[in-house]
Order: C-alpha cells, then sequence, then structure tokens
C-alpha cells in the first residue's frame, strides 16, 4: 500500500513537472510568436507586400516622325492580336480548331503555339496570330461564344508609310540588343522596339518616352488578382523633321533603278529636304525580326542596300571639285579671274602626260569658261600654282573632308589629302604630279554626296558655313539652326563666289556647258545651275587611249565611271542645293545631271513659297499604289 | 463508497459510463475542430470546399469513435496491450512492404478510400504496452536497469522502422513518447541524463547516415536565408506571414501570404501560420491556450485515476498530443527544422485527426474507468 502511494507520489510529481514544462514551452513559444508579431510587425508587413504587389511597366506610344508638312513618316499602326489562355478552356485543341475555320493557321503558327503553351504558365495569354485584319477581329467577336479561351487585345507596331524610300534616312526599329539596355527599365518589356538606325535610332530617346506603371496584387504564382493603382506614363515626343516627303518619295523613284545616291538641301540653313539611296529595303522587315536569308541577300549585295551612300558611300568628286581648288586659286591670287590659260588637251609634267577630257583642247580660257566646258588642264596649273595644302584647306571650309553634324549615326567625314598626311600615313613625300590629279578631283580624295551637297550650298547661299540636319522640331520644341544666320561664315569674299555662282549657271544654261542637255523646262520657272563629275573607278591604260577610247556603255559595269553632279536653283538667288551620284553611270552630263535637273524641278515645283495651290500629292499618289499592291 | 464498490464489483452500465465522459474535454476538442473549420473555410477563399465540411464531418465521425473506446472498459484495452502493439509492429512492416509513396517517404497505408498512417497509431499502441509494462512493477523494480530494457527494446523497435520510412521527426516524437512514460513512471532522473548524452555522442553518426532531404531541413533550419527559393522558402514566407499579422490581424479571409498562396501548404502544416496571419498576435495566442488547456485536461484525468496503468496512459497519450503541438508551432515559426508535423484537430488530414481521436478515446475511457480495480495491483483507498 505504501509502496502503491510512493508510486503515484511520484508520478502526480513528475506529472506536474510535464505540465509545469509545457506551459513554459507554450510560454516560449507565445514570446517568439509575440516577438514576430508585434515587435517585428512592420518589418515583415513591408515583406509581405513586397510579395504581394507587383510593379509592372506600361510602354506608352512611341512618337512619330513627321515631314517637314507635317505628314507621317514613321507612325504606329494598331496591332489587333488574338490571344489563348489554355486555362480558360477545357479543350485547347477544339478551340484552335474552331479558330483555324474562322481566321486560318499555319502549320508554323499552330508550332509556335504549341511551344509557348508548353513553357508558359496556364494563365498567361499566348498570342495566336497577330496583325489581324478589321474583318478577321470582327469574325472573332461574333463567334467568341464557340472559342472559350480566346480573347483579343491591342498593341502597336511600327509602321513607315513611306516604305523604302525613307529606309536609310528613318532607319528602323528592332528588338534592343544588349548594347542598346542603357538602364531604362523599359527596354526590358517583352515587346518593345528601339531605334536602331537613321533617325529612330538618333532620336530614340525622344520618340521613346516615358514608361507609366502599374500596382497589380499578385499571387504566388504571378498571377494577377487585381490592379492597385496606376500612373501613367509620357507618350514618346512627335520629332518634326525637314524633309518633304513628296521630293523623297519622288528622288527615290528617279534613282530606283540605280545603285545612286541624291540629297537636296535647303542651302539658306542646311535643312536636309530629302536623302535618298538605291537601292534600299524595307525598313518594317526589321520589327519582326530579318529572315537569315534575307539577311545573307542584302550583306552580299554588290549594291549594298542597306549603306546609306548618302552619308557612308565615299567617292572622288571629279570635276565637281574644280570650284574649290578655283576658290583656293582665287584667294592664294595665283590666277586671277580673267587669266587665259591653254588647253592644248595635255599637260606634261616630267615625264608623265595629264589629259584633258577633250582630246584635242579647248585652247585659250579664263576661269569662267573654264569651269563651264569643264577644262582639265586648266585646272592641272591652277593646281600646280596654288599646292595642294592650300587646296585641302578650302576643302575643309566647304565641309569636305570634315565629318558633317547630321543627326544620323553612320556619317562618313571622308578623305582630303595633305603632304603631312601622306608622309604620316605613307612614309614617302607627296609627288607635284598628284597635286595636278587632285585640281580635277581624283586621287586619294574621297568625299559623301552629302559633303557634295553641303560644299554646293555654302558656295551658294552667300558664303555661310551651314550644317546639314534634318530635325525642325521636337516635341513641337523648334530646333536651333533654321535661320540662316544661325550659321558663321565662311569668309570667302563675294565676288569669288559670284563668280563660281555664274560659271555654274553656264554650264547649265549656255550652249557648250556640259549640263546644257539639263537645263530645266520652261514651266518650271527658274533656271538651275551645277557642276558635272567624272571619276575613275579604274586607270584607263595607254593601249586603251591608243585604241581610242572605248564608250562608257561597251565596258563591264564594275569598270564604268561614277556619274556625279552638284547643282543649285534658282541660279540669281539660290535656295536649294542638291548632289547627285549615280555609280557606275558612265558620265556626269549623261547620267547624274539629268537625274538632278528631274529632282530639281520637282523641288521648286512643290516650294509652297514658289506655288499657288498647296499640295502636290506625290506622296499620297505613292502611297495609294503601294496600298493597290 | 458502498457505491463505489458496488459499481466496481458490478461493473458499470453503459448509461452511466456515457454520464461520465468528460462532456467538458469534448467541448474543448469541438472548439479546436471549430478553428480548424473556420481556417480551412478561410484557406478555400471561403468556401466549404474541398477542406473544411470535410473536416467538420472527420471530426463528428472521429468523435463517435473517441466516445465508442472510451466505452471499452481500460481491462480489456490492458489485456490486450502487447497483441495490439504487435498489430502496431505489423502495420509499420507493412507499409515499409507496400505503403504508398508520399513525398519521398513510405508513410501511407491504404485501407480501401481511407489512408492510415501506422507511425501515428504505434505511439499509442506503444504507450498502452509501457504503461501494461510498468503498471505492476514497484519503485525498486522501476530502478532495477535490467527492468528497463525489455520497454527499451519495444521503444526502439518502432523508433527504428519510423527513422526507415523515413520520418525524423515522428520517429524522434516516438523515442521522446517512450520517455515520458519511463519518466512517469518514475525511472530515475540520471539515467536519462546519461541517454540523452549517449544520444549527444551518437548525432554526428546519425547525422551521417540521413536522407539528403532531412540532412537539407536540418541545415535550411540553421540558416533559412540560405537557399530562400529552395527549401528555405517554406519558413521564410512562414514568418513573413507571422509578422505581418501583427496584434490583431490581418482579418478572416483576408491574409494576403495565404490567401495568394505565397505561404505554402496552409491548409495542412502551416495552417497555424495562417491563423496568426488572419488573427493576428490575439487569436493565435488565444488558440495556444486552449491547447494548453486541453493538455492540462489531459494531466488532470492522469492524475486523477486510481491506477498506474491509467494514469501511465493517460500521460502518454498527453504527451503526444502536446509534442505535437509544440512540434508544429515550433516549425512554422523557424525555432526546429520543418517536418512534416501537422496541428492536430485544426490542420486538414483525415488520418491524423482520427489517430489524435482514436488516442483521445482511450484517454477518455481512463477517465470513465478511473476508479475500477485492476488485478494484481491494489486499488488505492
Amino acid at each position: 500500500m505504501r509502496r502503491e502511494q510512493g508510486k503515484r507520489a511520484v508520478f502526480t510529481r513528475r506529472i506536474l513537472l510535464v505540465g509545469a514544462a509545457k506551459a513554459a514551452v507554450m510560454g516560449a513559444l507565445g514570446a517568439r510568436l509575440y516577438q514576430l508579431q508585434v515587435v517585428e510587425g512592420e518589418r515583415f508587413r513591408t515583406l509581405a507586400d513586397e510579395n504581394r504587389i507587383s510593379v509592372r511597366l506600361i510602354p506608352p506610344p512611341r512618337g512619330r516622325l513627321l515631314d517637314r508638312f507635317g505628314e507621317p513618316i514613321a507612325a504606329n499602326r494598331l496591332n489587333w492580336r488574338a490571344m489563348l489562355v489554355a486555362e480558360r478552356t477545357d479543350d485547347v485543341g477544339a478551340t484552335l480548331a474552331t479558330f483555324s475555320e474562322i481566321v486560318p493557321l499555319t502549320e508554323a503558327d499552330r508550332a509556335r503555339i504549341e511551344r509557348e503553351l508548353r513553357r508558359r504558365r496556364r494563365f498567361v495569354p499566348v498570342v495566336v496570330r497577330d496583325y489581324l485584319a478589321w474583318e478577321e477581329m470582327a469574325r472573332l467577336e461574333v463567334n467568341a461564344p464557340d472559342l472559350p479561351g480566346i480573347l483579343t487585345d491591342v498593341g502597336q507596331s511600327r509602321i513607315y508609310p513611306g516604305g523604302e524610300a525613307f529606309a536609310h534616312v528613318i532607319g528602323y526599329v528592332a528588338p534592343p540588343a544588349e548594347a542598346d539596355l542603357d538602364g531604362d527599365p523599359m527596354l526590358e518589356l517583352p515587346g518593345i522596339r528601339v531605334g536602331r538606325a537613321g533617325l529612330e535610332r538618333a532620336h530614340d530617346r525622344a520618340l521613346r518616352g516615358r514608361a507609366g506603371t502599374v500596382r497589380l496584387e499578385v499571387n504566388a504564382v504571378g498571377r494577377v488578382i487585381r490592379e492597385l493603382a496606376r500612373e501613367e506614363g509620357t507618350p514618346g515626343q512627335d520629332v518634326t523633321t525637314s524633309l518633304d516627303a513628296g521630293l523623297q518619295q519622288f528622288a527615290a523613284e528617279r534613282i530606283a533603278e540605280e545603285s545612286a545616291a541624291a540629297v537636296v538641301l535647303d542651302a539658306r540653313n542646311g535643312e536636309v529636304m530629302a536623302m535618298v539611296s538605291s537601292p534600299s529595303f524595307d525598313p518594317s522587315l526589321f520589327d519582326s525580326g530579318v529572315s537569315a536569308a534575307q539577311w545573307r541577300e542584302w550583306t552580299t549585295n554588290r549594291r549594298a542596300p542597306l549603306i546609306n551612300k548618302a552619308i557612308a558611300g565615299l567617292y572622288a568628286p571629279g570635276s565637281t571639285f574644280k570650284m574649290v581648288v578655283a576658290l583656293a586659286a582665287l584667294e592664294a591670287r595665283v590666277v586671277s579671274p580673267g587669266e587665259r590659260i591653254f588647253c592644248a588637251g595635255l599637260t606634261e609634267l616630267g615625264d608623265a602626260k595629264f589629259h584633258c577630257w577633250r582630246r584635242g583642247g579647248h585652247g585659250w580660257l579664263d576661269m569662267r569658261e573654264a569651269i563651264k566646258q569643264s577644262c582639265d588642264c586648266y585646272f592641272y596649273e591652277a593646281a600646280k600654282r596654288t599646292g595642294i595644302d592650300r587646296i585641302a584647306a578650302m576643302s575643309n571650309r566647304f565641309g569636305l573632308g570634315v565629318e558633317p553634324a547630321i543627326e544620323l549615326p553612320g556619317a562618313r567625314p571622308g578623305l582630303v589629302p595633305t603632304r603631312a598626311w601622306k608622309r604620316a600615313t605613307q612614309g614617302v613625300p607627296w609627288q607635284q604630279g598628284e597635286t595636278l590629279v587632285h585640281g580635277i578631283g581624283q586621287g586619294f580624295i574621297q568625299t559623301t554626296p552629302l559633303q557634295l551637297a553641303v560644299m554646293t550650298a555654302r558656295m551658294v547661299n552667300g558664303g555661310r558655313a551651314i550644317e546639314p540636319h534634318l530635325t525642325r522640331a521636337i516635341g513641337g520644341q523648334l530646333v536651333r539652326g533654321a535661320r540662316p544666320e544661325d550659321w558663321p561664315m565662311v569668309g570667302i569674299p563675294e565676288a569669288h563666289l559670284k563668280l563660281m555662282r555664274d560659271a555654274m549657271g553656264g554650264v547649265v544654261n549656255e550652249r557648250g556647258g556640259t549640263a546644257w542637255a539639263s537645263r530645266l523646262p520652261p514651266e518650271v520657272g527658274a533656271s538651275m545651275g551645277g557642276k558635272t563629275g567624272t571619276t575613275q573607278v579604274r586607270r584607263i591604260t595607254m593601249a586603251e587611249r591608243e585604241r581610242g577610247l572605248r564608250r562608257q556603255q561597251d565596258l563591264p559595269y564594275e569598270w564604268r565611271h561614277h556619274a556625279l553632279f552638284v547643282g543649285f536653283a534658282p541660279v540669281e538667288n539660290p535656295v536649294y542645293a542638291c548632289a547627285v551620284i549615280i555609280e557606275h553611270g558612265g558620265g556626269g552630263s549623261a547620267a547624274a545631271a539629268p537625274v538632278a535637273r528631274d529632282i530639281m524641278a520637282e523641288t521648286l515645283l512643290r516650294d509652297p513659297a514658289r506655288r499657288d495651290s498647296a499640295p502636290a500629292p506625290s506622296l499620297q499618289v505613292a502611297a495609294a499604289e503601294r496600298r493597290e499592291r | 463508497m458502498i457505491e463505489r464498490r458496488l459499481s466496481r464489483e458490478r461493473g458499470m452500465t453503459l448509461t452511466e459510463k456515457l454520464g461520465s465522459v468528460s462532456w467538458t474535454f469534448v467541448l474543448l476538442l469541438g472548439l479546436m475542430a471549430g478553428v480548424g473549420y473556420a481556417m480551412l473555410y478561410s484557406a478555400a477563399g471561403l468556401n466549404p470546399e474541398p477542406w473544411a465540411f470535410r473536416h467538420g464531418l472527420r471530426f463528428g465521425f472521429g468523435v463517435l469513435m473517441m466516445i465508442g473506446i472510451a466505452m471499452v472498459d481500460i481491462r480489456i484495452i490492458l489485456r490486450l496491450a502487447w497483441p495490439l502493439y504487435l498489430v502496431g509492429i505489423g502495420l509499420l512492416v507493412l507499409v515499409a512492404l507496400h505503403g504508398q509513396v508520399g513525398k519521398g517517404a513510405q508513410r501511407w497505408l491504404d485501407l480501401g478510400g481511407f489512408q492510415l498512417q501506422p507511425s501515428e497509431l504505434m505511439k499509442i499502441l506503444l504507450v498502452i504496452a509501457l504503461a501494461r509494462w510498468f503498471h505492476r512493477a514497484s519503485l525498486e523494480r522501476v530502478g532495477n536497469p535490467l527492468f528497463l530494457i525489455p520497454p527499451l527494446i519495444a521503444i526502439l523497435i518502432p523508433a527504428g522502422l519510423v527513422l526507415k520510412q523515413p520520418n525524423l521527426g515522428n520517429a524522434v516524437i516516438t523515442l521522446v513518447v517512450g520517455g515520458a512514460v519511463f519518466f512517469a513512471a518514475g525511472v530515475r532522473w540520471w539515467k536519462f541524463a546519461a541517454v540523452i548524452g549517449a544520444a549527444a555522442v551518437a548525432a554526428p553518426i546519425v547525422y551521417d547516415r540521413l536522407h539528403d532531404y532531412q540532412r537539407q531541413r536540418i541545415l535550411t533550419f540553421l540558416d533559412p536565408e540560405s537557399d530562400p527559393l529552395g527549401a528555405g522558402y517554406h519558413v521564410i514566407q512562414s514568418k513573413i506571414a507571422l509578422g505581418a499579422g501583427g496584434m490583431f490581424g490581418r482579418g478572416f479571409g483576408q491574409g494576403t501570404q495565404s490567401q495568394l498562396n505565397f505561404l505554402p501548404e496552409k491548409q495542412t502544416d502551416f495552417i497555424f501560420t495562417m491563423l496568426a496571419e488572419e488573427w493576428g498576435f490575439v487569436g493565435a495566442a488565444s488558440v495556444m491556450a486552449l491547447i494548453l488547456l486541453v493538455v492540462f485536461y489531459g494531466l488532470a484525468i492522469a492524475l486523477a485515476c486510481r491506477h498506474q496503468f491509467g494514469r501511465l496512459v493517460a500521460a502518454g497519450i498527453t504527451v503526444n498530443f502536446a509534442l505535437y503541438v509544440f512540434v508544429n508551432i515550433a516549425m512554422v515559426m523557424g525555432m526546429i527544422p520543418v517536418g512534416g508535423v501537422p496541428l492536430p484537430l485544426v490542420s486538414h488530414g483525415g488520418s491524423a485527426m482520427i489517430t489524435v481521436l482514436i488516442g483521445f478515446g482511450v484517454l477518455m475511457s481512463v477517465h470513465v474507468h478511473r476508479a475500477v480495480e485492476i488485478e494484481g495491483e491494489q486499488a488505492e483507498a
């Protein structure tokens, strides 16, 4: 009995101990709970909110690019899309089968949809088809009850109403590459596009705008439960360019058959009114990704469709360079305007012979006649007297050998050689014969069509050192450079400039001028001045000279000369300057001058200040034609 | 006194037995299950399906079963102690051979639509067997180390089988429950100290033989932030949910961590977290107080029993329940490794609910038959 009592006493003691221990343990748990919930509550509350609140960016619409009259040349198109949410349908296959009866799906579409469905969570929408036509959208809406899981929405994609004509200037947009990531979180968004070339790239920041944000409540797998708050972003700004869309279209069509480039400037302030390069490409292809085959075609094409030849094509200026030589000679006072120099068709220097393009020679010529007839011997002599370094200095003042300030990425500075340059790069001294060759714009010298247009503009606008530019306004804010007074003077006496204008007028408008055949038709109501140029791609051999120079048309394409023309109009009161190059076109007067004539005529006809009724509907017509196709 | 004696000799009628069931205790259990129903209703987005309704149904069924077991004479349970123990061992062996594989461990036995986790049942059967062993022993015999070897083996066999499944948490609980019966029976303090010391020496060896996922749990417990999206994710999200609850909680059905599924397994292992998030410290502490009340009630039943067998059984079952609660709550607060241990009566899960109520049925049988005379053991005056 006592034993039993002892056992029970021990039991009771120990059970009370267990109870006390349990109470202590619960107390400890309660204290820990108090610590977590009450003491540290605020911190965990924040963490819980970080869990559930997801901040997402809403991309704003990209700004448009407009021509000088406000016509859009890069705009956004609504992209109607049909999406499939797998979890909202019992049978994905059946829904897609019904869908394809309404809007056809290709095998590739189906494969892509299946791939995405496998990869994504079941509540994430997968694009079934995009760029749906309006009627297709309507049919989908009508049949919505038979299409469980299908929903439609609208995104934006870039369109270029001018198509290929504007490709090199506007550039294009494409998904951002690693190098494009500049810290803007918007670039991480799927489907976002950034400017990758041309103005789209140059003004990308302004065009892009600032993303808005939306605060969403999401669950652990990322499904959106509801929207908590929304902050609208800033839409991208419209950029007004100086381009005339109709003129651009005209110029592009005029040179479409050739490997060529043309630039039209407002000579007074440097605004680029048209800049075309041929052949071109379809800029909208970059939006969705260029196929490997297409890319190979573009990059192996010897006519280089992706290169903007107007700013990146390098050519010897040929005879279009003669005005610079003349101005350098006048400034150095080694030739006077009235001095006559004899051309026998050949200039000898030591053992070397330098030919004039006219085999029989021009006889006695003053400066105006030498430019008008493009005599080579005159400029051999003028260059010899002036020296290469003074010619180079004059070239630089007219923008040659200097990188132009244009907004477009990829503009090249070209090359204007000096004695120092040759010593430094080739290690041999300058030869006098090389000075002679540069007198007619051949040799080491390399220029771009844009530089030649700038050179011409500075020569005819009263000597203002305008820089070429394409931007008139960003988001309605005017950009500096629209007024002639914005630009400094080149520093050439007006008498010299007047002589150049006069001589260039003679080139086109006088019998015996090299571009007489390309004078403007009378209905334009103004005349054009200019200068032809023809540059050799390949040296003419003595043997060929003996046999008699063969006609350019008989040579293989790659051996034919480049044809150049620089021009301005009207002669009396210059407003526009242009430069045209036709690769392997044969001769400047035969191939380039007629193109320049047509472009200048169109430019003058379209000038609002010169015509009574407003619209010249070239762009609309062209656009309509494209739609027909 | 005379009445008592008469009833002891005659045995009690069913009505008398029903009358002596502690309905207060049943009410406490009902409150716990009610908390569980509310939480499961909230976890399903304020919907009785798929969890809450079935939880209520199971509880109703389980309570009937508990009362049924309470009607069984404690002396029958005493006589069947060893056979029941052998059945339990048999089930453990069966589950090792044919069990359902869930989450990488063989724990479940499918009994035709009803899943049983034998390791849960085993602890109750072990408690009964150990109480059978100790109930007649005097303190002197308990003091004899040789006398302690058979019950020690009786503990180690099921603990080893459970560890083999592998289910580290339950194996440890099995050991501690067995130890608790030893303790209640009067085994000397120093013997426990010796065993714990031996365990400390053996720990590195055991750790070496653990499964990778068990080791991972221990390592994650030691530094949860080291692997926030892997094994540590549960604990981190649980702590965030607890903390976000604050003093008064975010409101019923309003816990963002639970409702938006950041909290994993909210309807089973982490139901206490959800409760704390939605009802705050006030609600969670109240539920802990309720649980403590249940434990104290169980211990009171043990203390009030007139025979050693009933006392040991009641103490063992109560400690088992208390351990469960402790492991679960400490687990969700990141104080011990996550071990797949539900909160009894509150968490969703049929097997756990039924085994807990079977245990309480035995406890209630002790309460109903607290005054019976057990042969070979002198009744106390």
